[in-house]
């Protein structure tokens, strides 16, 4: 690991761990419990895997009730646990800790009912997010969020993230479609927030949830909003001299009033990188690729695809495809949804950013990132989600030259530094996990950053459920309440007045 | 400091004045009542409090992107003006705020941004594009604890930290509070229809909203008004979008649906009465001693609801949501909360709010729907962490904060 300090090792709980396994073995029999070295090993990294620990103990749970048991007696035995999904997170959320039980959510794979009355489906968190599209797309239906990962990462590591995906733009984030959860809290206590119906009440703890990274629950059930797939897609294939032209096209499709299904750009380094691998049809003399795809019924498909022609043209496109065919839009996307991968083959290594910009500033970052990348001495391409400006530079490097990570990371760093410095955020869609984790004080003060452990303080006051990711510096909940305001200090405030 | 100066509202101008006057508060563990223009005061849980915040001097735009799709305002800001603000950008707050100044007995058009995003009422394009949780991007605050804090920003795309902008929306003031809001805003669809169709029964209804709802048509409203006074039943399907797209979709809705009669079509301004008037509760506007329950439920369930208390006592109804929000007025002029919130709690969950009654009522009756112990407790914990002394709004949600 490059310099990421983790909590303090708990000596104490190292110590009982062959009486810690034996108790959870109590409330997960059989194979449920994990606690060989091999076994354990599969569980090491999530998806940024430059970090690994080897967790404590794993424990697989089948049932609510068993998640409940296992919180319950990990609080009261003050044992850390850390929640984990599928293990796709891009920012190590759900990196294990050596002291923590990792509690994987997999075995809860069950689609538990699908109400196509009321548009929504209830499944249990290791439910895959395309598992829930392939249970309804028979009827017509889909679930809208669609991270790259969707294959395999499952809905409760999406409540966790709060993902989002290439149609978000027009669908809303994994927030914005789900309905209601049920979870548990570390003391082993089960909330139920919203359900079928279309709002929760009272405070929106479904709302805070939704993104909290594992630290403030374990969900068990999730009510997702499901989606009447569009009557028809097509994507429009867009070349541009330069990044400005392909910015300002962007802004003024929005301008218009047209809110594509997804709107997508990528820079030259990308667009050669991903033509080359997977010959996709992409013009390589273009600086900026832009992939704008408009859903809905024909009638307004073929009215919008000329509307973002005349667009195009205007902002000096260069080169113009309309798909006609299915097959033509799924080649359109083909490059973009290798683009990772065929980085990945032009560079030993590589390493993905996310941070989100006002979009009127891409000229500007990208200029910047061309600065880093001349004084850091590596090359980076970029992908970008151009209608919400969510940008993904992927660093290119190698990780046997030595210092090479060290320095990527510090170019990475200054990347998200920059977002935050022109208006924007240190990430859109993959968190902060433990990757962003020290870069957060640039973006919030103390006093944001403690008004948010606060409400940390509310669901897990001994802070158990997955410490030492998103925040850099762990306050103790009875130091964070305490209040340092003067009882009679302050005078009445000098304010106008009736 | 007197007595009479203690008795004063407060008038900040300025996020500094709300900080000295909050920091003031919880240093003297005084309650303050907090408003924008007031015109929410006949909702919710009456509360006793010595001093009013009053944050209508905090007005004003401070920015506004129309194609990078973002605005941010003062909290005290007018909603008249945002709305006016945005729609000369073709643009709106697409979760159509409700305007419940007349159902209260007040006048229309009233009300700031921090009223707004603290009662987070959206109106009947919510099946599609949610409420004011789902478009808030950002706010600056000042806790109960009298501390300045930030949540989010002002992209879309955000998920650093926990969304507490999404954790103070619809919180009635009972957590900070707001100086400065960000929220999305999205272009105002260019035209729109109403497929109706004339005298189904609340099943029917519930069943043909399912379909239209379910199909391509991209519907983004779905409300059934059954007959009352002479009016036959109304079952009501809004269509929006692109000219060509909703004359398509029209067309498409009506046959769909052709089982349940002849569709009458509205035309664009017509519609949007339609809707505006659903939004803003009209057909209960007028006698204002009748107490009035804004139900939130499964969709298909709304009707089973309603006609489980309209089995045991004189009521008037309308769905919207495609049932999943129900408007029920109280003929015999008392709350029936026990009757009302047993209905919802036996078909399928949801929530009852008392949204019109007397003070008396408000106090007698809880206005929110009562959670669950351990959720309750959750929720306390929750509100305590950010004012722990409970000097926001002490009261307004339930007689614990």
């Amino acid at each position: 690991m490059s310099g990421l300090v983790m909590p303090a090792l708990d000596q104490k709980v190292l110590a009982r761990r062959a009486a810690i396994v034996k108790s959870l073995q109590a409330i997960v029999p059989g194979e449920g419990v994990v606690a060989d070295e091999s076994g354990m090993r599969v569980f090491e990294s999530d998806g940024l895997t430059a970090y690994r620990a080897l967790p404590l103990i794993v424990v697989l749970p089948e049932t609510v009730d068993q998640v409940a048991q296992v919180l319950k007696y990990c609080h009261g035995e003050g044992i850390k646990v850390v929640p984990r999904g599928s293990g796709t997170s891009l920012s190590g959320g759900a990196l294990p800790l050596e002291d923590g039980v990792l509690l994987v959510m997999s075995r809860f794979n069950r689609i538990l009912d699908i109400d196509y009355d009321n548009r929504c489906a209830v499944v249990q968190p290791g439910v895959t997010n395309l598992g829930i599209t392939h249970a309804v797309q028979g009827e017509g239906f889909y679930y809208a969020p669609d991270p790259s990962s969707q294959i395999a990462c499952s809905i409760g590591g999406n409540v966790a993230e709060n993902s989002g995906g290439v149609h978000c733009l027009k669908y809303g984030l994994t927030s914005n479609n789900v309905l209601g959860i049920e979870m548990v809290t570390i003391e082993g206590e089960l909330i139920r927030l919203g359900g079928k119906h279309l709002e929760a009440d009272q405070y929106d703890l479904l709302g805070v949830i939704t993104g909290s990274e594992g630290l403030l629950g374990v969900v068990t059930e999730v009510t997702v909003r499901i989606l009447q797939s569009p009557e028809t897609a097509r994507a429009l294939l867009i070349g541009f001299p330069t990044s400005e032209e392909g910015g300002q096209c962007v802004a003024d499709i929005i301008s218009a009033g047209i809110i594509p299904g997804g709107m997508e750009m990528m820079d030259s380094l990308a667009i050669q990188a991903a033509e080359d691998f997977v010959h996709a049809g992409y013009p390589l003399d273009v600086e900026a690729l832009l992939i704008v795809e408009l859903d809905g019924p024909e009638a307004e498909v073929d009215y919008l695809i000329g509307r973002v022609e005349e667009i195009a043209s205007k902002n000096g496109s260069t080169t113009l495809r309309v798909s006609n065919t299915e097959e033509e839009r799924m080649s359109f996307w083909a490059g973009r949804k290798a683009a990772f991968p065929a980085v990945g083959r032009i560079s030993p290594d590589y390493y993905c950013m996310d941070g989100t910009i006002p979009r009127k500033e891409l000229p500007t970052v990208l200029a910047r990132m061309r600065e880093l990348s001349d004084h850091y001495n590596l090359r980076v391409a970029n992908v970008f989600h151009a209608g919400d400006g969510n940008l993904h530079p992927l660093i290119l490097y190698d990780a046997n030259v030595p210092g090479e990570l060290e320095k990527t990371e510090e170019f990475g760093a200054e990347i998200l530094k920059l977002c935050v410095e022109v208006g924007g955020v240190l990430t859109g869609e993959h968190g902060v996990g433990v990757e962003k984790r020290d870069l957060m004080e640039h973006m919030f003060t103390e006093d944001d950053l403690k008004q948010q452990q606060r409400v940390k303080c509310a669901f897990d006051a001994d802070h158990l459920l997955n410490p030492g990711k998103v925040f850099p510096q762990l306050h103790r909940c009875a130091e964070l309440g305490r209040m340092h305001v003067h009882k009679g200090k302050t005078a009445f405030p000098d304010l106008p007045r009736f | 400091m007197t007595t009479d100066t203690m008795d004063a509202d407060l008038h900040p101008k300025t996020a500094e004045d709300v900080l000295a006057a909050v920091q003031w508060a919880a240093g003297e563990q005084i309650p303050m009542e907090i408003i924008g223009q007031g015109t929410k005061r006949a909702m919710g849980r009456p509360m006793q409090t010595a001093h009013t915040l009053e944050l209508s001097g905090m007005s004003g735009v401070t920015l506004f992107e129309p194609e990078e799709l973002v605005m941010t305002a003062k909290a005290g800001t007018p909603l008249a003006e945002i709305h006016a603000l945005l729609a000369k950008h073709d643009q709106e707050l697409q979760f159509e705020p409700a305007d419940l100044g007349p159902l209260l007995g007040n006048a229309t058009g009233q009300g700031t941004l921090g009223g707004m995003v603290n009662t987070n009422f959206a109106g009947p394009r919510r099946l599609k594009a949610g409420s004011a949780r789902d478009h808030i991007l950002g706010i600056a605050a000042v806790s109960g604890r009298g501390e300045v804090f930030k949540s989010g920003g002002r992209v879309v795309k955000n998920v650093t930290g926990y969304d507490l902008s999404k954790g103070v929306t619809g919180a009635w003031g009972t957590l900070a509070v707001l100086t400065d809001i960000t929220m999305k805003v999205l272009p105002r669809a260019e035209t729109e229809k109403t497929v109706a169709f004339e005298g189904l029964s609340d099943a029917d209804a519930s069943s043909a909203m399912a379909t239209a709802m379910g199909s391509d048509c991209e519907v983004s409203s779905a409300a059934h008004m059954p007959a009352h006074g002479g009016e036959p039943a109304r079952t009501l399907l809004r269509v929006e979008g692109f000219e060509a797209s909703v004359a398509y979709r029209v067309e498409k809705l009506a046959k769909l649906l052709a089982v349940h009669g002849n569709a009458d079509i509205s035309d664009v301004d017509a519609s949007r009465k339609i809707w505006a008037d659903l939004r803003d509760v009209a057909p209960f506007i007028g006698d204002t001693s009748l107490p009035v329950w804004r139900i939130s439920c499964t969709p298909s369930h709304g009707h089973v609801i309603a006609a489980a208390i309209a089995n045991e006592t004189s009521i008037s109804c309308f769905y919207d949501w495609q049932g999943g929000l129900i408007w029920m007025q109280m003929e015999d002029g008392e709350p029936m909360a026990d009757l009302v919130r047993g209905a919802v709690n036996t078909n399928g969950g949801g929530h009852a709010t008392l949204i019109r009654a007397t003070a008396e009522q408000r106090l007698a009756t809880p206005v929110f729907h009562p959670q669950p112990g351990p959720l309750a407790a959750l929720s306390r914990r929750y509100r305590e962490n950010f004012d722990p002394h409970g000097v926001l709004n002490p009261g307004r949600i339930s007689v614990e904060g």
